[in-house]
This record gives structure tokens, sequence and C-alpha cells, in this order.
């Protein structure tokens, strides 16, 4: 049977309160909060968070292919999935693909996955959802990510939630939409789109049903995902399901995450499932797809190391969220910006820039991050082997914040990290308020983007402190070449 | 010697403070330009090549050499002149530091960027150096207040020795609530815990010790010249402490063994050292033996290293009050020992004292990757 072998959500630390936007601007805004990736983080740092969270130990060098969705691409004509297997440790010897633009991209991989055969697949969704200031997008939208690895079932690689088939329906017609290069969406009158789903998705639910002779009432969870609210609602209340089997689907905490919603609403569920329940996910994107799963014994096992619900948060003001979407424009540190990444040193330093893999000497034992070739400590000539640590958490020595240095979003907070195990690096902490950092404090490493110049993104790896709900992150197995 | 006044010279280029000092330089050891065999430049980011220096001075075909050593250039280029009429090849040497560093249009100091692959860190010096006070604080019990009023004690007796100097870039004393009451910058460092961005000249006519009586009634010795540069493993290394530079340690052994050193403290009459931030100077004074480990912070309190104390030590203001040309420094550092030694120093900060010793020592870099030097000059 051919399924999910393992999954992760992942959701941003920052959370805005919609009730502050209508504080600033007089309107917008509604209850409960959104989801805010940081100045830091775009889709494809999102979806390296997801990703990591979902491999296993071991189970990066098997994974055969990779496909990214999303609807806010870091780049365009580059692929961004090679972003995310070079910072997930997966092997040289695959594909890496971007699925791109339209809100069904990240349903549609997993799909294909699905379908397909053979290799263990990984399919991650990330979004960042925007919309101008005191509108409804912007309220509702929300940052995400989530992964999946899909594939047959075996010994090392039990399938936690088998594919039990579905229904897709695809129909043209014109409901939200956005011009390449635009920060907003536009839509249609709500009432027509409304209209359409409910019919696309009731079509496509009745053909799933017949499709798996599953029926309604055995299903024991349910989403409904979609950026037409009103739709989703409306559907979700026909399903004929019985009322405990509706999910929370996060859009009163996490807001609507586009491209990933479902694979994040999917994650969420099979987090709180039990073997044999039937798992439903219905998503509607011009058209409708239906998804049955049915969960098995080994779901206890793919546990993801941090549970969505508990993803530790904080408060974000809405000026530092405008700030951050580039709504608004804040004075910047008067240092001049850093210049752009050269493309040929950085791969020369892949290991390094996207692996966070140092060297050991092999006599001295001695590590040196970034990788050296001759040791600091006996002077031995290249007699290094690789010392990742990506995955290996720290402790704080000192730390700083520094006021004038360049940064996106100043000030800097800067501390020098002893890794567990051997190893010592000066980072810069992301996700925490300086009153939070202190000697001592425990860190894990987590892939960023530092800064931007002339259109390249500078990638690279910042510290961030060990919060509750957080257990040992699996080790990445075969680091990039 | 010579050596300019050290500021903010927005109506003076780097040619214009270059002829500035290079001329004092000349007059004083009655040299002229084309006397002189060979010439170094030392600028870390006003120039390239030695063309830098030859333009400005019209020098036509002398070997002219351009060098860079973070901010211990100035005292590359003497160390570099220094060996060449040591080696006997030329018999007049000269070594030049300028920097022009305000044109910038932005504070602090800002190095030209190398294309690299990102991942190295972007903080200011401040924020490198910021992380030292805490550390020597934890290690010795040294109570946050106390750090702050030892930090102060240090800029005020930086202050006040460079309002004594016409050529500082800060002319006015402070006191020490001006100090903690500064603006943060970088940890608990504010703008008074950091040194004067400036531009600025020094120059130095280099000549071997047999002759220098041709071209000055009372010259200057250079007893030791030692310079160290750090692997850079501090950075990396657990076993770093943030409490010392082993850098500056190893360059003061060396020019303590070449001059016949041994209780420093004892034997100099003054010390010119590199304050780029108030926590440097601390941990320098043991760094280069002025003070048992973990006792330099009550020395400082005790005014052991003030204008009248027992070994003082930036008599000149400092990099603090006299601004950090960079390029210049290192040698503006041995200006200072050329007039205190010989008795040229203006009578408000004269060092009277029957010890014939002085030191300069000038880093570069930051607490784990760093160069040090450090000279002994006598008379």
């Amino acid at each position: 049977m051919r399924g999910i072998v393992r999954f992760a959500g992942y959701l941003p630390y920052r959370r805005l309160d919609r009730a502050a936007i209508p504080g600033l601007l007089g309107s917008g805004g509604g209850r409960g909060t959104r989801a805010v990736a940081s100045h830091d983080e775009d889709t494809t740092t999102m979806g390296v968070e997801a990703l990591r969270a979902a491999l296993g130990p071991g189970l990066a060098e098997r994974v055969g292919s990779l496909w990214f969705a999303t609807a806010s691409p870091a780049y365009l004509d580059k692929t961004n999935a090679v972003a995310l297997a070079a910072a997930s440790g997966l092997p040289f010897s695959i594909g890496a693909y971007d699925v791109g633009g339209s809100l069904r991209s990240g349903v549609g991989a997993l799909l294909a996955c699905l379908a397909g055969s053979g290799h263990l697949s990984a399919v991650v969704m990330a979004d960042m959802r925007d919309g101008l200031p005191a509108g409804t997008d912007e309220s509702a939208g929300g940052d995400a990510a989530a992964a999946f690895l899909v594939g047959e079932d075996g010994p090392d690689t039990p399938v936690v939630a088998g594919y039990l088939g579905g229904a897709s329906v695809s129909e043209e017609f014109l409901d939200r939409w956005r011009a390449p290069g635009e920060r907003r969406s536009r839509t249609w009158e709500e009432r027509f789109g409304e209209t359409r789903y409910l019919d696309l998705g009731h079509d496509a639910w009745e053909k799933a049903l017949a499709a798996t002779g599953i029926c309604a009432g055995d299903v024991t969870r349910v989403a409904v995902t979609g950026m037409h609210a009103r739709a989703v609602s409306g559907l979700t209340r026909k399903l004929g399901v019985a009322p405990e089997a509706i999910a929370d689907d996060l859009c009163s905490t996490v807001g609507q995450a586009g491209c990933a919603h479902p694979g994040l609403v999917l994650a969420s569920m099979l987090e709180g499932a039990s073997p044999g329940d039937t798992v439903a996910l219905v998503h509607l994107a011009d058209g409708a797809d239906v998804l049955f799963f049915r969960v098995t014994a080994a779901i206890g096992e793919a546990t993801p190391p941090r549970r969505l619900d508990a993803s530790p948060s904080a408060p974000v003001p809405y000026g530092k969220y405008l700030a951050w979407r580039g709504m608004i424009t804040t004075e910047p540190p008067r240092r001049p910006e850093p210049a752009r990444v050269s493309s040929s040193a950085a791969w020369r330093s892949n290991g390094w820039k996207y692996g966070f893999t140092g060297s050991q000497d092999r006599s001295s034992e001695a590590v040196h991050l970034p990788p050296a070739r001759v040791s600091m400590r006996g002077g031995a000539f290249d007699d290094m082997v690789e010392a990742p640590r990506a995955s290996v958490q720290g402790t704080i020595v000192t730390f700083t914040i520094d006021r004038l240095a360049y940064s996106p979003s100043p000030p800097i907070v800067f501390a020098v990290v002893d890794f567990d195990g051997g190893g010592r690096f000066p980072l810069e902490l992301t996700d925490c308020d300086e009153a939070d950092v202190a000697i001592g404090g425990r860190v894990e490493m987590t892939f960023r983007r530092l800064f931007t110049a002339d259109g390249i993104h500078d990638y690279f790896w910042k510290a961030r402190l060990l919060r509750s709900g957080v257990v040992d992150p699996p080790r990445s197995i075969g680091g990039p070449r | 010697m010579g050596c300019t006044r050290f500021g903010e010279h927005w109506d003076r280029g780097l040619d214009d403070l270059i002829v500035d000092a290079c001329k004092d330089a000349f007059d004083s050891a009655g040299v002229a330009k084309d006397d002189v065999d060979a010439y170094w430049l030392g600028t870390a980011q006003s120039g390239m090549s030695g063309i830098t220096l030859a333009r400005p001075l019209q020098l036509v075909n002398k070997p002219v050499t351009r060098v860079e050593n973070y901010c211990t250039t100035g005292s590359e280029a003497l160390r570099a002149a220094a060996y060449a009429v040591a080696s006997g090849a030329y018999d007049i040497a000269m070594a030049v530091g300028a920097e022009k560093v305000k044109d910038s249009g932005y504070q602090g100091l800002n190095a030209m960027p190398v294309p690299g692959d990102g991942t190295a860190r972007t903080l200011t010096a401040a924020a490198m150096f910021s992380m030292v006070a805490p550390a020597y604080a934890a290690k010795y019990g040294v109570s946050e207040d106390e750090m702050s009023s030892v930090l102060a004690a240090i800029a005020v007796k930086n202050h006040y020795n460079g309002a004594r100097n016409p050529r500082a870039q800060f002319r006015k004393e402070i006191t020490a609530e001006t100090v903690m009451k500064s603006p943060r910058v970088a940890g608990r460092l504010g703008v008074f815990d950091c040194a004067g961005v400036a531009d600025g000249a020094a120059a130095a006519i280099v000549v071997r010790a047999e002759d220098a009586h041709r071209y000055a009634d009372k010259p200057l010795y250079i007893k030791a010249l030692s310079f160290a540069a750090g692997s850079g493993s501090g950075l990396i290394d657990p076993d770093y402490d943030y409490t010392h530079f082993p850098e500056c340690e190893a360059a003061a052994a060396d020019a303590y063994a070449q001059a016949g050193i041994t209780n420093p403290r004892a034997e100099l009459a003054m010390a010119e050292v590199h304050d780029c931030f108030t926590p440097t100077e601390l941990v320098l004074m043991e760094d280069l033996g002025f003070a048992a480990r973990g006792t330099a912070w009550k020395e400082e309190l005790a005014g052991t290293f003030r204008l009248d104390g027992e070994l003082p030590v930036n008599p000149d203001g400092g990099l603090k009050s006299f601004g950090h040309p960079v390029g210049a420094s290192g040698l503006r550092m041995v200006f200072e020992c050329w007039l205190q030694l010989r008795g040229e120093a203006p009578p408000e900060r004269q060092i009277t004292s029957d010890r014939r010793l002085a030191l300069t020592h000038n880093l570069g870099g930051y607490p784990g990757e760093m160069v040090s030097f450090v000279s002994v000059l006598g008379v």
C-alpha cells in the first residue's frame, strides 16, 4: 500500500493578533491570530523546516525525488526545491522540482506522488499569504509549511496513512486571481465562487466516496480547505459526516496558508489520529480534490518532533509585520547594505552554507566550523572527517546585541554557541526578543534567509532558543555534496 | 616624525593628510623626499598600491609599497621600513600611515567587501568586543556596577589626556556618568565606550641606529618590533573565553624578550595601547603584563594608568579621544612616544619620569581573530 510515511507541519514563531489591525488602520482585522513568517523566512526556509522535521533518522538518503509547491516562490526560473534538498541533507542523485504558482499545486504534488510508484518521494508545500493592509486576505491569510514523505509500505518505511483513493474535478471559472509580480490577489463577487465551489466540492466528494466505497459516516476526521471561506464552511456542513469528525482547519489561529494549507491541515489531523482512523481532505481551488487515508498502527512512531498544537509562538506588532512584508518602509541601519553573495563561492561551500557541516580533525578531534583543511590543534593537513551540526543542539556561551550592524530587522542578537559533541560557532539568534537570551541558554539550528542583494537571497543558518514542545530532532544522514 | 590633527577633516582629502604628515616628518629629520630610498604606506581602506603615496608626494620611480594589516596597518608600515634599513638594502626609509574614513557617509568603520559565500558574520567591531566585558566580569567576580565604573574610568582617563592634546579628535573631559548614560551601541557598550572615528596621517623617517644622530639631535630608538597574527581559531575554539587576547600576549612576550624587559610595569615610562573599546584596554593591561590576571579592573579604578599614575597609558588620549584613522594609528602611537621620551609633549601632559622606554601596542581584528603588534621604543 502506498501512502504517507512521515509528515510534519511548520508554523513560524510569530503571531499577529488580528485585533491589532483596526487599532492602527481603523478597519480590517478580525478575531484570532495569524502566523507570520519572520523577516528572515520565506517559503523555501519554511519548507526546509517542515522537511527536516519530517525526515526521520536515515530517511534523507532514501528520498528519490523532491516536489516543492508554493504560490509565493523565493525565486522564479531558479528551482527552489534544490535549496530545500541541500539544506535538508537529501542526496545528490535525486530530482528536485518546483510545482508552481497556483493554490492547487500543493495538493496536486501530493496526489501525483501518491499516484506514483517506486521510490520515496518528498512533497513540501509552503506559502506566505499577503494582502493589502486592512483587507480580508491580510488578516485571514497565514504563513506555514508542511512536508510529507510518500512511498510504499516497507519495514524501514512503514506507511502511517495509507492512501485509499479519492477524486478530482476541474472546471474553468474565475474566482481568485493574481498577476505575476503582484502582491494582492483579486476576487470575483463572492456568491458566484461559493456556488461553483459548493457544486464542485459536492461532486468530487460523492465521486470519491463511490470510488473508495467509504461511507461519509465512517469518516473519523475531515477538513475542507480553500481560500473561499464561505464555500469551505458551506461544504463542510454538507458532507454528511459526524460533527465530531470535523477537524480544526487552523484558520482562527494560523490563518489560511494558501497552497500549503491542505498539507498543514492534513498534518494536523494526522498528529491527532489513531490507528484505524479514516481521514479525509477536501481542497477547493479551481475545482475540487478529495483524498481519503487510513491511519495505520505505525502512526505513533511518526509523530513529528514538534506537534503543530505545541508550536511555540510569540506576538508580533502589526507595524513590524507590515515592515517585514515590505508594506511600510522603516529606517534601515546607517550601515552599508551587504554585497551580493558570490555564486561560485557559495557553490564551493554548499556543504557548509546549506548543510552546516564542518570538519573534525581525526587526530585531535578538534571541530572546525566552517570546515578547514589544516587543524587548529596539532596542525595536521587534510585529515578531516565531516562534522554535521545542523541537527545538533548547542549552548550559548556568551552573547551580545548589535544595534549598529546591518540587518533587515535590527537589532541583531548574536551568540557564541558551543555545540553538543564539539564545535563552537558565533551565530545570529532568530525568533527571540532581547530579554529571552541568557548565557547557558539552549539552542537549535534553523535555516534562514539572511538578506537579499541584487535579487540574490543569502541563505544560511541561525540559532533559535529551544522552547517547550520540542524534543530532539531527528538527525539527517548524508550531508549535501 | 610628523602627525596631523586627527578628526573629521571634511576640508582635507587623503592626499592633503599625507602631504601634511610627510612634510612635518621631512622637516623634522632635515631630509628631502628624494633622499628617502624607500617608502611604505599603511592604509587599510583609503587607497591601493604605492601610487596612493607616490602621486601626492610626486615620488618618481621610488620603491613605494602599500601595506594593510587591519588596524595594525600603520605599525606594519613602520616594521617594513625598520627592517628595510636594518637589512642594509636602504639607508633611509619612510613609514607613512594615512586614512580617510569620513568620506564613506557611514558612521564607524566599514571594510571593503570581498566576494564570498554569504556565511561570514556581519557584526560590528563594537559587538565583537562587547562580549569581552561580561566574560571578564563573570570570570573575576566583578559586579555589573563595578564593571560599568571600570569601563567609564578608562574612557574618562583617556578623554582627560586627549583634552591636553591639540592633535586629538575629542578635546573635552567627560564624566563617568556621561559614559554610563551614553546610548547603547552593542551589548552594554555605549557610544562613549568606543574609539573616535577620524581622518588623519602620521609619518616617520627611519634610519639605522648608528646613523640616527645625523638626522636628529634626540632620535627615538626602536628596541623591539613584534607582530603576531592569530590563526582565527579563537572564534571556533571552545577553550577561548573572551577574557584575554592571546595574540597580544604573544607579541608582548616577544617584544619584551627583544628589548630585555622583565618587568614592564616598572621599566616603561608609558604605553600607548589599542583602546578601540573600553574593555579592550582593560584586558590589554593584563595581556601586556601591566597588571596580574583579574586585577586590571582594580588598577584602573586606583588610577595606576592615569597620567600621574605609576604607568601612564595612552597619555595622548588613545584611540578613544585622539581618534582612530585606521592606517595612521600605529604611527600616531609612536609619535606620542617620540614627543614624551624626548620631552616635547605639551607641559600639561608631559610625563616626568626617569624611565627611558615606551611601548606601543596596536591590534586589528576581533577577540578570537586578531593581529597584534608591540613595539618598544627608547631614548
